[in-house]
């Protein structure tokens, strides 16, 4: 019985890495290290986490979310203008875009359509709404989501509250569940999983709704913490989305990923932000210091994967 | 002949792009034709000429296309107008660096993919990034005139035609004899159609594939600098637009998506078509979120119209 | 034909299949008893893919029917209904989802498994199975299948084809499956088959070792060229007779060339054996066979070949090699081009100039080559598609043999091609030959291997036996391609 299965030696690096940049930032600056400090360096995060899962469940079934930005502002400013005044009507908007995404997910199968450029017209449209909707930075956060966003438990900030249970619900969904395995099981063999009878259509309007469910939640955590939106608000969170995946150990094709390292990718993103604004690096590398950081990683997966593949060979 | 030009899979984009010209053109009561024929030309020969380097990249087959076109173009355009320092006599120096940039930048795109094997769209995605860092870096915020001549050269029109589309036609004319005529087209197009079957039939695979993203890349920062100096200088998110339009009006001009299949004309028929859209909403006073909104529904609508092969 | 089974759980009566040009199943007819064990055993081409591809319903025959249990099921028969019926096959390519656990895998395959607590009892499903079969395997159930040795995965399969889900498995095919086992876990589970035939399942044995066909099966069952050839108790054949009758009437090599001497001239083409095996050597002018069974190495051995001459970054000038696919859907046609551009593919560099394709050239050249290899279009510009299979794979002959390369390498290009185009590829390959140009042929058909002037047979992915001159002979190949040790 080997306790370093590839799962977990996949967790082990992002891990790993969020812990030694957190030792960096309280180093470089050990006021951080308290409740309030801690809630602030992570506050972002949390929307984040969230969009990195939707984005999770789009590869999953070796997709690609190009729209995610954009879809996240447009359900921010649904969130700030539509929940706020007219709750109902609200959340009748918000569910009918979780619909949207299961029926991109259905045409993309059927049609043979390749996922980025459906969903790169997709952020077209989303932006267009988001504008239409929000002209000019605006909107109201409901109380209640602001309400929860900046409650103070005891203890431990909400911030990683927040993270831990995007965590725990994204593994338990995505991991446990009898429907996560099928969903990693179209991404790994779709043809085995035709064979045993399942319909892989199905599943992937499923794993497509499920992450509208969650790039919603994202759009409205971020208005809690904004406390107002605008149509732009989160166009970063396409990349952001997509690094946090690829930092957490997923992997693009092959139904590989992990919920709980896609959270820990998130979460370095944002530590990462931080640490270089800390560092005294200008804003100007911010965005190129998160591009080199990607393809690093994108480096040492490949030299750890021959590594891997080197082993697997031996032992056969 | 009507039927053979009406077989050609380019021909609908130029059909709609003058139904949309009429239909602007009857609102306005034929006063702004001329205006408008020469805008059109004019925006759309930027389109044009990034949209020919997009589509032989996407031609290469599914997973090939090049994000990192915003980026080079600001990075090509800020440096070449800070070193020509709106200094005529530079203006050479200017557009060599520029190309320099952009064949840079394309041995870094391929380099990422082949070494690190790494998805080109994550690829582009992540050198983006530090192209677009690269700019700003450099530009900080000083908007620096373009040369006198160049400027003069990209707002001016000859014969009542904007220089800008001459040189369109020029690149694109190149493009279409490599394409049709010259083995490099044939080579992207086995490449696109099955990389495996190219790659036993003899082609350079990878010659072929680095070669179109150095292409990809030049002319995206051949297309900065001209951006830069018609607008009078050079903008951090003036390629911003381009990532998208790039990729649509290779689509909508008729390329297949998957690979395999290019097509230069359609490339100029699309690129018309999406100005006119957005100055006929313009006319009728619709608002930027209408715009953007009927932009990726009608690219949408495209590419589901297009695809060839649903499953069964 | 075998004695009447009184009441078979699966047969198929009077089944006849044609994939175009090829009829792969010739009116055959098979019963599996129940507790009976029957091996299959036939060499390429037999038939033997084709009939499992019916009886797992993967396969819809032209002709003939289905019974299962005694019930006619020819109508309804599908993959879902064979499996409802409790039918499981284990084939040789990986048909588990890598990146899921062992335990995961089961619940893909076992819908029934779902729920609270699914993955306990997933896991129990599988693991009891393993255990039972392959005691002391080894294999963590949590393990990611892509994490496993090949032998693992394949025990795996095994453990799941043999386990419980919403109905019992009660016929078991098994194509190759100890391939990538080692003889001892090989052992486990051709004892495992023998209990499970105890039983009263059913089990449909395919392997390229014969001893275990011989030892652990109550039939054999002996398959060439889309019919039974020979049917009888296990107990009946031997070694030899089980050769025997894989082969047709012995006959001799059409002109049986005696080798040519070699001495003195040096190979264009060499590849070193490892641990031991013939070392691969090809010269000028030579027709070179690689034959054994499909899927032991042979086609691996091409392309390393092809890639060996390198090209993949600069243009070749000076085509050293050209390759003729066998399968021409994954590595010969350019699907979206016409006849004309899919043949002069790799002999354009010859026709460029600064960069310009000399369309007349190309049109002349492929005008050439569609009379002299006979291609069946009355319009070059026609899509690749609209041919028929055996005018395809003449256009991918007519891209390799129109170039000037040296070395031609052929991966069983023969594959739905009528016969009459044969006989004319076969004399147009010998005179080519004999004008200097090497092929090197991996053919699955023994009349093609017996054309060769040297012959390398592959088992297990590497070359067992170099056979020259009057060597070369149906029956030397078919021991070489089947593992005939003792077990």
């Amino acid at each position: 019985m080997t306790w370093f299965t590839a799962d977990r030696l996949r967790l082990l690096v992002p891990a790993l890495s969020l812990a030694m940049l957190l030792v960096a930032v309280f180093w470089v600056q050990p006021r951080a290290m308290s409740y309030t400090g801690l809630n602030l360096l992570f506050n972002l995060a949390v929307p984040i986490a969230l969009a990195t899962i939707a984005q999770m469940l789009i590869m999953t079934v070796n997709d690609l979310d190009l729209s995610m930005g954009t879809f996240v502002s447009f359900a921010a400013c649904v969130t700030a203008t539509f929940l706020q005044s007219n709750p109902v009507l609200g959340i009748l908007i918000l569910a009918g875009c979780v619909g949207v995404y299961a029926i991109l997910g259905v045409v993309i199968y059927l049609r043979n359509l390749p996922s980025i450029v459906v969903t790169l017209g997709m952020s077209f449209v989303w932006g267009g709404l988001a504008v239409l909707l929000l002209p000019a930075p605006g909107g109201v956060a409901p109380d209640w989501i602001r309400a929860i966003m900046v409650s103070k438990p005891p203890l431990v900030p909400m911030a990683i509250i927040a993270s831990v249970l995007i965590a725990a619900v994204a593994h338990w969904i995505v991991i446990r569940s009898a429907f996560g395995v099928v969903i990693r099981g179209v991404g790994g063999n779709e043809r085995s999983v035709t064979r045993a009878g399942w319909s892989v259509l199905k599943a992937r309007a499923a794993a497509y709704a499920l992450a509208g469910v969650f790039a919603v939640l994202a759009g409205m955590c971020l208005v809690g913490l904004t406390t107002s939106a605008d149509a732009n608000i989160a166009l970063r969170y396409t990349l952001l989305s997509i690094a946090g995946v690829i930092l957490g150990g997923g992997e693009f094709v092959g139904g590989r990923v992990s919920p709980i390292g896609a959270v820990i990718g998130a979460l370095t993103l944002t530590l990462a932000a931080s640490f270089l604004s800390f560092l005294k690096i200008s804003p100007d590398w911010q965005i190129g210091a998160q591009g080199a950081i990607l393809i690093v990683v994108l480096a040492l997966r490949l030299v750890l994967n021959r590594h891997e593949g080197r082993r697997a060979a031996k032992s056969a | 002949m009507i039927c053979t030009l009406f077989a050609k899979p380019w021909i609908w984009s130029f059909v709609a792009a003058m139904g949309v010209w009429l239909i602007t053109i009857l609102f306005t009561g034929g006063a702004a034709a001329a205006g408008l024929s020469q805008a059109a030309l004019t925006f759309a020969a930027f389109s044009i000429i990034v949209g020919i380097g997009q589509m032989f990249v996407i031609t290469l087959g599914p997973g090939n296309v090049d994000l990192s076109i915003p980026a080079t173009m600001t990075l090509a355009g800020t440096v070449a107008l800070k070193i020509m320092d709106s200094n005529d006599g530079l203006i050479l120096i200017g557009i060599l660096v520029a190309l320099v940039i952009g064949l840079a930048i394309g041995v870094v795109n391929y380099g990422l993919i082949k070494l690190l094997r790494i998805p080109p769209i994550i690829a582009t995605l992540s050198s983006s990034f530090i192209i677009q860092s690269a700019a700003i870096s450099y530009n900080r915020g000083i908007r620096i005139k373009p040369p006198p001549a160049l400027a003069e050269f990209t707002t001016a029109t000859t014969l009542g035609i904007p220089n800008l589309a001459y040189l369109a036609l020029v690149v694109s004319a190149v493009a279409w004899v490599a394409l049709e005529k010259g083995i490099y087209g044939r080579w992207v197009s086995a490449v696109g159609q099955n990389i495996r079957a190219a790659r036993m039939a003899g082609v350079p695979v990878d010659g072929v594939r680095a070669g179109t993203y150095l292409v990809c890349a030049a002319l995206a920062s051949l297309t900065g600098l001209l951006l830069s100096c018609f607008s009078g200088g050079a903008a951090l998110n003036m390629g911003a637009e381009y990532l998208l339009t790039s990729i649509a009006v290779v689509v909508i001009g008729g390329t297949a998506v998957a690979g395999g299949f290019a097509n230069v004309p359609g490339i100029w028929g699309a690129s018309l078509f999406l100005f006119l859209v957005v100055s006929m909403l313009n006319t009728y006073g619709a608002s930027a979120g209408i715009r953007l909104l009927l932009t990726g529904t009608i690219i949408i609508a495209v590419i589901v119209a297009a695809s060839r092969s649903p499953r069964t | 034909m075998a004695e009447q089974k009184d009441n078979p759980v699966l047969a198929v009566n009077g089944a006849s299949k044609s994939f175009g040009a090829v009829r792969a199943l010739n009116g055959l007819s098979f019963a599996l008893a129940p507790g009976e064990c029957v091996g299959l055993v036939g060499h390429n081409g037999a038939g033997k893919s084709t009939l499992v591809g019916i009886m797992n319903g993967g396969i819809r025959p032209d002709s003939g029917t289905i019974h299962l249990e005694g019930n006619d099921e020819t109508a309804r028969y599908s993959v879902a209904v064979a499996r409802k019926s409790g039918l499981r096959c284990v084939f040789q390519e990986l048909s588990l989802c890598p990146n899921l656990t062992v335990t995961e895998n089961a619940r893909i395959a076992h819908a029934s498994i779902s729920g609270f607590g699914w993955r306990r009892r997933a896991e129990r499903v599988v693991r009891s199975k393993l255990d039972e079969i392959f005691p002391g395997h080894g294999i963590d159930c949590g393990q990611a299948v892509g994490m496993l040795s090949i032998a693992q995965r394949q025990m795996v399969e095994i453990a799941m084809a043999f386990s419980e889900s919403e109905s019992p498995a009660r016929i078991v095919i098994l194509d190759e499956p100890t391939s990538s086992l080692d003889a001892s876990i090989a052992r486990q589970m051709l004892d495992h088959i023998r209990k499970f035939v105890g039983g009263g399942g059913s089990v449909v044995l395919i392997s390229h070792i014969l001893s275990e066909i011989l030892t652990s099966t109550d039939r054999i069952v002996v398959m060439k060229d889309g019919g039974v050839v020979a049917d009888g108790p296990s107990s009946g054949f031997t070694m030899e007779t089980l050769v025997g009758a894989m082969g047709s009437v012995v006959r001799a090599r059409d002109a049986a060339a005696p080798p040519r001497d070699r001495t003195g001239t040096e190979p264009i083409l060499i590849r070193r054996g490892t641990e031991g095996a013939p070392e691969f050597r090809a010269f000028a002018g030579e027709i070179v066979g690689l034959a054994g069974l499909g899927g032991h190495g042979q086609t691996e051995m091409l392309v390393e070949l092809f890639h060996g001459f390198g090209g993949d970054w600069t243009a070749r000038t000076d085509i050293k090699a050209a390759f003729v696919a066998g399968d021409r859907h994954v590595d010969g046609n350019l699907p979206m081009w016409s006849i004309l551009r899919n043949i002069s593919i790799t002999l354009l560099t010859d026709l460029t100039r600064a960069g310009i394709v000399s369309e007349r050239d190309e049109r002349a050249i492929a005008q050439t080559w569609r009379e002299r290899i006979g291609i069946r279009t009355d319009d070059l510009d026609n899509p690749i598609l609209s041919l028929s299979g055996g005018n395809q794979q003449k256009v991918l002959f007519s891209r390799a043999l129109a170039t000037r390369a040296p070395v031609v390498l052929m991966d069983d290009p023969m594959r739905g091609v009528d016969i009459g185009t044969k006989q004319d590829v076969y004399s147009m390959l010998r005179a080519e030959a004999d004008s200097g140009r090497t092929f090197v042929w991996y053919s699955t058909e023994i009349d093609e291997i017996c054309q060769c002037d040297r012959v390398y047979v592959f088992r297990e992915g590497r070359i067992v036996v170099e056979l020259t001159g009057a060597d070369i002979r149906e029956d030397r190949v078919l021991a070489a391609s089947f593992s005939t040790e003792a077990a």
